[in-house]
């Protein structure tokens, strides 16, 4: 090997995992210290996972409180995203709008209105005939809206990998193809082994792998439950671009939430439901057929106006979820150095570029403002020392 | 064997396998997507239209009246859903839309007979109102009686091309110009492996004779320009570079294309059916064995679905498939080697119709940026390079899933194949390791109106 080579595969900083999470976290060590250098390692290609087949949803409404400030600062990048990468990641600042059938749902849609404008989310909920002056369109089971009119939506398509493009122009080695399988502590820094032999060393770490995530934490001794969990999505046929805002069923009721959105160019994207079977070692996941027409029968009743529409195409993808349904974001337990962020439970897309910013500033600085003790890896202590490590099974 | 036996389609594949499975004491079930059975090349008239076999089939009304008559004689030993699409395929299990009706059924062992649709490549303007594929102004001639337009020009090239062109003669259409994109000398060097099947190359000929004596004007060796028209008025001409190189516009308010057929594969796919890149035909196709078996164990693949070879094959492939699947249900079959043989001879003739008609590659490479590739989403060839340029996507599904080619309600049917060339041209790489398209439900666009039938899932 020659000493170029060796020093290719040496950087401040490896990232694991190409998705959004790994892709924003390359892209904003890069940005705001460009002595740092650092490594993204890909086993397929840029956010071909979880990150470019979720629903696109840029919403933070619904989340969790902690989740807030986070999810402020991603907003920010996404409003920035064209001058920040250079390119089109088709954020649409639509507003998001979350819907309820049930008389308890909304009741705290209210709640939480009064409960995020302390972490600066402005919310505005209407009842009965005042959301329905607003949108004449919806099915007359819906009782009440809340309207969220910074959230919107964007491609999964293209986000990550445009991050990953950005970082790799700001100077980070991004490469693909190349499958982690031993990941350790070697003296100062670490040692990562690709399934192919090749090691590379950095003296910081950050495990950002999805669904994938928990055979390299175990090595660290923090195994985690992760479970993986497909996303059932649907796309129509083009037709004119009315409905303007992102929509989501809010409920209880499994079947009952579905959400969609409509694309400029005309298409309506369908998500929610039942979740499909996935198996992040075979890295498939499929579509119920079953799933797709109970989900297209709840469009019927959410806007029945879309009845005459055709569904083209369905897909799905791996996603991992956690039993609480919180991500693991921030230091590991075990090892100085090591940072970690996965398990986003299905809704990491619009969290994705705030959990980077927030992960290069502590990775860079040693601190953030950003609040993360309810993110930590520890709370899944009792599962590590409960069990041997497992690999992720498949939903149920 | 387990009873539950289903075919799918009823063209010339699809009623030989229920034929044989009828034979056989076993009651299959029929699905196809048409009111009618038939398939595309023996396609029955509607209800009510009382054009003879000679005037539809010409030199194939035996075989298409022999077909129908079969078919007519299993009606009442099978069980026969007509106008049912098959839109996923999960584990022994079929999914079906009928009208808006969801249902599914289980089977033991399927036999997918899915036809085959024209192979495309783009041209400039060939989103104009009046562009049709070859297949589909034939089913406008076959099923309704029309004429895509009053002057029509055919293009491309293939066996349809001429045949489309003598049939349109014959029923009085006109037709303004035959333009082939391969050469008399690619024909001739076909001609041992034609030979193969010296009816079918008689009859070949015999179609020139039809268009030489209607004083139709073909031109061999030609590159397909630009078709001109308006989004308000459709097509007003084609322009060509004739094999000399000059170029030539020729007026029309129609015009057909197509370069032979590629196989409607996607049932298969998502059936879970192993590909393979064939080189001979510059396709991924189900792989399959002599007898049409695929990768996934109880389903089965025949006629030009699984792989080109014609109609007369077609017949053949279908029966051998269902003996198949019934010899590995356990049950004594005969016959096998003897189909084997003439599909044999069948694969040497198609072999001879891919080398005489050959799919002209160069074009996409040649293509104006300006072309749209997929007409679904209005991707031009330039947006597909840009960003195989800007990007790196050197795989088809990655492109998909940047630039939208293939997203668009034909999933990538029609613009697939010629995305895959630019595709390969712009990165440089060879077109098997664009790889293809991964099969996704539905095969065709579900109504958002579609309802459970009671009871019908489990």
């Amino acid at each position: 090997m020659t000493t170029s080579q060796q020093a290719d595969r040496r950087a401040d900083v490896i990232v694991i995992g190409g998705g959004i999470m790994g892709t924003t976290t390359a892209f904003f060590l890069r940005r705001r210290n460009p002595a740092c250098s650092v490594i993204v390692l890909e086993r397929g290609l840029t956010g071909q996972q979880a990150s470019g087949v979720n629903f696109g949803g840029v919403r933070r409404q619904g989340r969790a409180l902690s989740q807030l400030a986070m999810a402020n600062r991603s907003l920010n990048t996404w409003q920035h995203s064209k001058e920040l990468l250079g390119e089109d990641i088709e954020f649409l600042p639509s507003g998001h709008t979350r819907v309820c059938y049930h008389p308890q749902d909304a009741d705290t849609f209210d709640r939480y209105a009064a409960d995020a404008r302390a972490y600066g989310l402005e919310l505005e909920v209407l009842h009965g005939k005042a959301m329905f002056d607003r949108f004449p369109f919806l099915g007359r089971e819906v009782l009440a809206a809340s309207i969220s009119p910074l959230d919107g939506h964007a491609n999964p398509r293209l986000a990550a990998p445009a991050f990953g493009r950005a970082a790799a122009r700001l100077g980070a080695q991004v490469v693909e193809n190349t499958e982690i399988t031993q990941v350790e502590k070697d003296g100062d820094g670490f040692r990562v082994e690709t399934a192919a032999g090749v090691v590379y060393r950095a003296a910081q770490l950050v495990i950002c792998a999805g669904a994938w995530a928990s055979r390299l934490t175990e090595q660290f001794g923090e195994p985690v439950p992760l479970r993986a969990s497909g996303p059932q999505m649907s796309v129509t046929e083009p037709v004119p671009y009315v409905f303007k805002s992102s929509m989501g069923v809010f409920t209880s009721i499994k079947q009952e939430g579905i959400y969609f959105r409509q694309i400029p160019r005309g298409n309506i994207i369908i998500g929610g439901g039942p979740p499909g079977p996935a198996d992040a070692l075979t890295r498939r996941a499929s579509v119920l057929p079953i799933n797709t027409v109970r989900q297209i029968a709840q469009l019927r009743r959410l806007v029945p106006s879309m009845a005459p529409l055709h569904v083209i195409r369905v897909w799905s993808g791996v996603e991992s979820y956690l039993p609480d349904n919180e991500p693991v974001i921030g230091r590991s337990s075990t090892t100085e150095g090591l940072f970690y962020a996965f398990g986003f439970s299905g809704s990491g897309f619009q969290i994705g570029p705030g959990v980077g910013e927030t992960l290069a500033e502590l990775i860079d600085t040693g601190s953030t403002p950003i609040p993360l003790d309810s993110f930590s890896v520890s709370r899944f202590a009792a599962f590590a020392s409960s069990s041997q490590a497992r690999p992720v099974a498949a939903a149920s | 064997m387990a009873a539950r036996v289903i075919v799918i389609g009823t063209g010339p594949a699809g009623v030989r396998a229920a034929e044989a499975l009828v034979e056989a004491g076993l009651r299959p079930t029929v699905i196809d997507e048409g009111r009618r059975d038939g398939g595309q090349i023996y396609r029955r008239q509607p209800e009510g239209f009382t054009r003879s076999y000679e005037t539809l089939y010409g030199t194939e009304s035996a075989r298409a009246a022999a077909l129908h008559q079969s078919f007519d004689a299993l009606k009442s030993r099978i069980d026969y859903l007509p106008e049912t699409l098959v839109w996923n395929i999960s584990a022994n299990t079929v999914h079906l839309v009928s009208g808006t009706s969801y249902r599914t059924l289980e089977f033991d062992a399927l036999i997918i007979c899915s036809g085959a649709t024209d192979r495309l490549m783009p041209v400039k303007g060939w989103h104009y109102a009046g562009t049709y594929s070859l297949g589909g102004a034939q089913v406008a001639l076959k099923s309704q009686g029309c004429s895509i337009g009053s002057r029509v020009v055919l293009m491309g090239t293939g066996p349809l091309l001429y045949l489309v062109a003598a049939q349109y003669v014959k029923a009085g259409a006109a037709v303004s110009a035959v333009f082939d994109t391969s050469t008399l000398l690619q024909r001739l060097s076909a001609l041992p492996k034609l030979l193969a099947i010296p009816a079918a190359l008689k009859k070949g000929i015999a179609l020139m004779g039809v268009l030489r004596k209607a004083q139709v004007r073909v031109y061999r060796g030609v590159r397909p320009l630009e078709i001109s028209g308006s989004p308000e008025h459709g097509v007003s001409h084609v322009e060509v570079a004739l094999q000399s190189g000059m170029p030539f516009k020729v007026a029309c308010d129609a015009v057909a294309l197509g370069y032979h057929l590629r196989p409607e594969t996607q049932l298969a796919d998502l059936a879970g059916c192993d590909f393979s890149f064939d080189d001979a035909a510059q396709q991924w196709l189900p792989a399959t064995d002599e007898d049409g078996r695929s990768s996934v164990k109880g389903v089965y693949l025949a006629g030009d679905g699984a792989r080109i070879r014609g109609a007369d094959a077609a017949e053949r492939s279908g029966r051998l498939a269902a003996l198949a699947a019934m010899q590995d249900g356990g049950l004594k079959v005969e016959g096998l080697v003897a189909l084997r043989e003439q599909l044999r001879v069948f694969s040497r003739f198609a072999a001879g119709l891919r080398a005489a008609f050959p799919w002209p590659a160069r074009f996409a490479s040649m293509l104006p940026d300006e072309t749209i590739v997929c007409r679904c989403e209005a991707i031009t060839a330039g947006e597909l390079r840009r960003v195989v340029r800007e990007t790196g996507a050197q795989e088809a599904n990655r492109a998909k899933a940047f630039s939208r080619v293939g997203m668009g309600r034909c999933q990538g049917r029609f613009c697939a194949h010629a995305g895959a060339e630019v595709i390969a041209a712009a990165a440089s790489v060879p077109l098997a390791s664009v790889g293809r398209l991964r099969g996704q439900a539905p095969v065709k666009p579900l109504p958002v109106t579609l309802v459970e039938e009671e009871g019908a899932t489990e």
